[in-house]
């Protein structure tokens, strides 16, 4: 497996994100700069966490105009995988490669603890380590994490699937003391409709080994096939 | 006799004296940037004018005030690759006026004391003290205080992984907000705050320069007035995100091999940065401010000389290299710009687009300030509140009540609220976080050992005996990184005071500073790097004396870590002490227990028994390194019954323990405890005597860690064991306290939310 980590300015769970892969999971990781043009010879590319462009104007709305994220465009439309972390999520969602935004929390302040986390869909190529219905434990981390959407796009992540992972209480049901930040239907991780796109708030590559807290994020960087 | 008005001097907080020295020294009257320059290097903040002679108390300090120099002195060798650097640094009177800003560039500033050694910051830790929560500007401050450390934390990627948090009305009008910082450096890559080399350039990197935080060195020494909102223009405006990238791009920078030496702007911007790197080296310095990139137009020379924006470090390059290290810092977008070059002549001297507007020899700047022996005098109210008939104390009736009101007590009560705002565990290194250890402890890449990290204070024991409470402090601090296994290696300390210049506010910076060096020195672990708050005083008076102590130790193997809360069910709860203890007032003088259910701050704090501190701290991380504990808790505020609480609360597992009677709080208890008649439930329950640990262990192991105890002449109690989901304290036959988790939980967790 060979892994790109992408770099923005104002990155920082970069490192995280790389040690995770070379160190834990085994694989072969680049950092690419977000002035490159080109992403060739990866097998999944990271987004990683982090403040981009110090979060000016908006959490992504910069970092969308990056070169590489034509090179990241070129990569998914390709069929290649790509997980954004928080702020590679929030990237993502203005970048339009997935549907939605990521807002203010709802009680306007930054969060960091472990969440859990329910499986929705365990057929994506990130999930399907996991089964349906499976709760995990990641920590989260960030002030803009509450995922809204409109009606019919709502509509459509439910019926297509591309709900991912959902905030939950640590027994697998929801409400809306477990959801963290206000996020639509305690949606924590959405995909795009050929799920080989993945955008998640909580930090699997903090939670990839045991001394830390939890293991529970090791399967989803883990791409099985 | 002079030409200038003396109100130009006066302004910037020179005395009629300091000014005749400049006058005397340079042979002239100094020019207005000069006298700029003057003002800010013999500021109490930069000069250390008034603390010099008493900081020699500190071996360290002294060693190299003495010549071994300062460079590496605030590193600690973790192996013979790898260094630990950190310091602690105040940003009260900016944050007294402008919360938000004041604590996040109070960050920023010690994150690039870090950096700029060479050294990746890998933990910030804060200690923060308010006034009462039931004011409303304090509730303000408190908000935008925090909101700032986690702004400017958080999006440099630097977790927040410890620190504390008091409340007391000394503090309202001023506020304390001290931050820490701590970097992991290659010690072959060390880079000295040194201009070593005459020819090489000086670099300028980072923001631009704007006219923000002009004077800000000569602000923190002084009182805040009731002018204090006129003081918002002295406040400078941090911008994390430029941090970040200066924190990177100067990293990257070092490996260039380049930069020869390297000092950050902060207090006195581009004069210090000039004229101490030049002094430690005899060397000078000629640097033209035409070319320093500016935010503003026709900026004067003095306002470029004193700016202290944010963000700017100044870096001497090797020449013929500069273009190579300019280029990293093109590549993060930050400016790079050479304005000047390392001299042999020993002056600073300032262009002007060609035109000389300050020629100082730069040792008048630094080695000249002149030092001050200010008088001692023993406050008069020391001897009145030291008064304390415990004999006379009613006692209450229902301890329930009472450790539920001390749980709620804001200064005890769970700082969730706080630390869930900062990213503790960005870094993925943070192996006990906020919350769950008396210390953090940190994992690092590359190296089996891990490290512990905690600040502490304790204001109320130093306001009631200053010597008594500084030592204290530092044992509380060392304890609290022992019970997680490490053993304490070091300290940086703030030492927060009044107004010096009051022969009572000395006595006590003089006495705590000795408090603090004394039991450092007994507990091996040096005052590696710190920094002086005066001034703290508001138009209510001085803030108690206040030092923090903010303390390093190491684990041979991090995983060997322990934690503070009971782990599972069916564990012996046991009370580690030392053999003996005299105190008279049984550890209730000045307790947190006389405080908020008596209304008294009164007594003597406990008297220190040095041996048997540092034996508990060695045998701590025995115990831990040889696997016999699962849970390790020191008794501070609220004593035994709230730290018992505390050990049950973190995992919700309830306990279930038995105390005998005995009158000094049990710590003296032996194989048979002697029965009392006159023994006191209150000292018993929530007595604050020191050196006393809650541990817990697996109960096949009670045995092996009692014979541990012995070998380190310590008292080791079986007191009962975990489980349930209630606090059940007994004492003899009595059940004293009977309380559902529940209950203590929500007593603990909802005192501090705004």
């Amino acid at each position: 497996m060979k892994a790109a980590v992408v770099v923005f300015p104002g990155s920082n769970c970069d490192r995280d994100a790389y040690y995770a892969l070379r160190d834990v999971l085994g694989y072969e990781v680049d950092y690419v700069w977000h002035a490159e043009p080109r992403l060739n010879g990866y097998d999944l590319v990271v987004l990683p966490g982090g403040f981009s462009y110090g979060d000016y104007l908006r959490p992504g709305a910069i970092a969308r105009f990056a070169p590489i994220m034509d090179a990241v465009r070129a990569f998914a439309e390709r069929g290649g995988r790509v997980i954004g972390i928080c702020n590679g999520f929030q990237i993502l969602c203005e970048a339009g490669l997935l549907p939605g935004a990521l807002t203010r929390n709802i009680g306007l302040k930054f969060i960091c603890k472990h969440v859990y986390l329910r499986v929705e869909n365990d057929e994506t190529p990130f999930t399907r380590l996991f089964r349906k219905g499976e709760v995990l434990r990641i920590p989260i981390a960030h002030g803009d994490g509450r995922y809204v959407c409109d009606e019919v796009t709502m509509h459509q992540l439910e019926v297509r699937g591309q709900i991912v992972f959902r905030y939950c209480a640590p027994d697998g049901t929801l409400s809306e003391a477990w959801n963290p930040n206000g996020s639509m239907q305690a949606i924590a991780g959405v995909a795009n409709a050929t799920f080989n796109v993945l955008g998640l708030m909580p930090h699997p590559e903090r939670a990839c080994e045991a001394i830390l807290g939890s293991k529970d994020g090791r399967r989803i960087l883990q791409l099985s096939g | 006799m002079f030409t200038r008005n003396p109100q130009s001097w006066r302004e910037m907080g020179l005395s009629d004296e300091e000014y005749a020295r400049i006058v005397a020294l340079m042979g002239r009257e100094p020019t207005d940037t000069e006298l700029g320059m003057f003002a800010v290097m013999w500021s109490e903040h930069c000069g250390y004018k008034f603390s010099r002679p008493v900081l020699r108390l500190f071996k360290k300090y002294r060693e190299a005030l003495e010549g071994a120099g300062f460079e590496n002195a605030g590193i600690v060798p973790l192996d013979d690759q790898l260094g630990i650097a950190m310091k602690v640094e105040s940003h009260n009177h900016p944050s007294a006026v402008e919360p938000h800003q004041g604590a996040a560039t109070g960050v920023g500033g010690i994150i690039r004391d870090i950096f700029t050694m060479g050294a990746r910051p890998i933990a910030i830790l804060d200690s923060l003290r308010f006034g009462p929560l039931s004011e409303s500007r304090n509730r303000y401050l408190i908000e935008h205080v925090v909101e700032g450390i986690s702004s400017y934390g958080n999006c440099i990627g630097v977790p927040t992984v410890a620190g504390e948090i008091y409340f007391h009305p000394c503090y309202s009008g001023n506020p304390l907000v001290n931050a820490m910082a701590v970097g992991l450096v290659p010690l072959s890559r060390i880079i000295p705050a040194r201009a070593d080399v005459p020819g090489s350039a000086v670099m300028y990197v980072g923001s631009s320069t704007g006219r923000d935080g002009i004077h800000g060195a000569t602000f923190a020494s002084e009182t805040l007035g009731e002018d204090q909102q006129e003081k918002r223009p002295n406040v400078q405006i941090g911008d994390p995100f430029m941090e970040k990238l200066l924190i990177e791009a100067t990293l990257e920078a070092i490996e260039t091999g380049a930069i020869l030496g390297m000092q950050d702007m902060g207090a006195a911007g581009l004069t210090c940065t000039t004229c101490e790197p030049t002094s430690k080296s005899g060397t000078g310095v000629e640097i033209d401010v035409a070319l320093v990139p500016t935010r503003e137009p026709n900026m004067t020379p003095y306002e470029i000389m004193l700016s202290e924006s944010q963000e700017r470090m100044l870096l001497y390059v090797q020449a013929g290299r500069e273009e190579e290290v300019a280029q990293v810092f093109r590549k993060w977008g930050l400016n790079a710009v050479v304005i000047g070059r390392v001299t042999s002549d020993g002056l600073v001297r300032v262009r002007h687009r060609g035109e000389i507007v300050a020629e100082i020899p730069a040792h008048y700047l630094t080695k000249e300030c002149p030092t001050y022996s200010l008088q001692a005098e023993e406050p008069a109210y020391l001897r009145e509140v030291q008064q304390l008939t415990i004999d006379e104390l009613p006692q209450p009736c229902d301890w329930n009540e009472v450790l539920l009101q001390l749980l709620r007590s804001p200064s005890i009560a769970s700082k969730r609220w706080v630390y869930e705002q900062y990213d503790w565990l960005v870094g993925a290194q943070t192996v006990l976080p906020p919350g769950k250890a008396d210390a953090a402890v940190l994992r690092l890449r590359n190296s089996e050992k891990g490290i512990a990290l905690k600040i502490d204070g304790n204001a109320r024991y130093c306001y009631l005996h200053p010597y008594r409470g500084a030592q204290l402090t530092v044992a509380e601090a060392a304890r609290n990184v022992a019970c997680t296994g490490a053993m304490p290696r070091a300290i940086t300390d703030c030492l927060n005071f009044g107004n010096p210049q009051r022969p009572e506010i000395f006595y006590q910076f003089e006495q705590c500073v000795r408090g603090i060096a004394d039991a450092s020195e007994f507990f091996e672990t040096p005052v590696i790097s710190g920094n002086v708050s005066f001034y703290n005083e508001s138009e209510r008076g001085a803030i108690y004396p206040t030092p923090t102590i903010g303390m390093l130790g190491i684990l041979e193997r991090v995983e060997d870590c322990i934690g503070a809360g009971f782990p599972e069910a069916g564990l012996a709860v046991l009370l580690v002490a030392p053999l003996q203890n005299d105190d008279p007032l049984m550890g209730l003088g000045g307790s947190e227990y006389l405080a908020v259910v008596h209304g008294l701050e009164r007594g003597t704090p406990p008297a220190l028994d040095l041996h048997a501190e540092k034996s508990l701290h060695r045998f701590l991380v025995q115990a831990a390194r040889q696997r016999l504990i699962r849970s390790a808790h020191d008794i501070s505020e609220g004593g035994f019954a709230v730290a018992l609480a505390e050990c049950a609360l973190i995992e919700g597992i309830g306990a279930r323990v038995q105390l005998p009677l005995h009158p000094h709080g049990f710590s003296a208890w032996q194989a048979t405890p002697p029965p009392s008649e006159g023994s006191r439930h209150d000292a018993l329950l929530f007595g604050e005597s020191p050196t006393r640990v809650i541990l817990s262990a697996e109960p096949a192991l009670v045995s092996a860690l009692q014979q541990l105890a012995a070998a380190y002449r310590l008292a080791c109690h079986a007191l009962g064991y975990t489980g349930g989901d209630k606090i059940v304290i007994r004492v003899g036959d009595a059940p004293l306290i009977e309380l559902p988790l529940a209950r203590c939980q929500k007593a603990y967790e909802e005192a501090i939310t705004l």
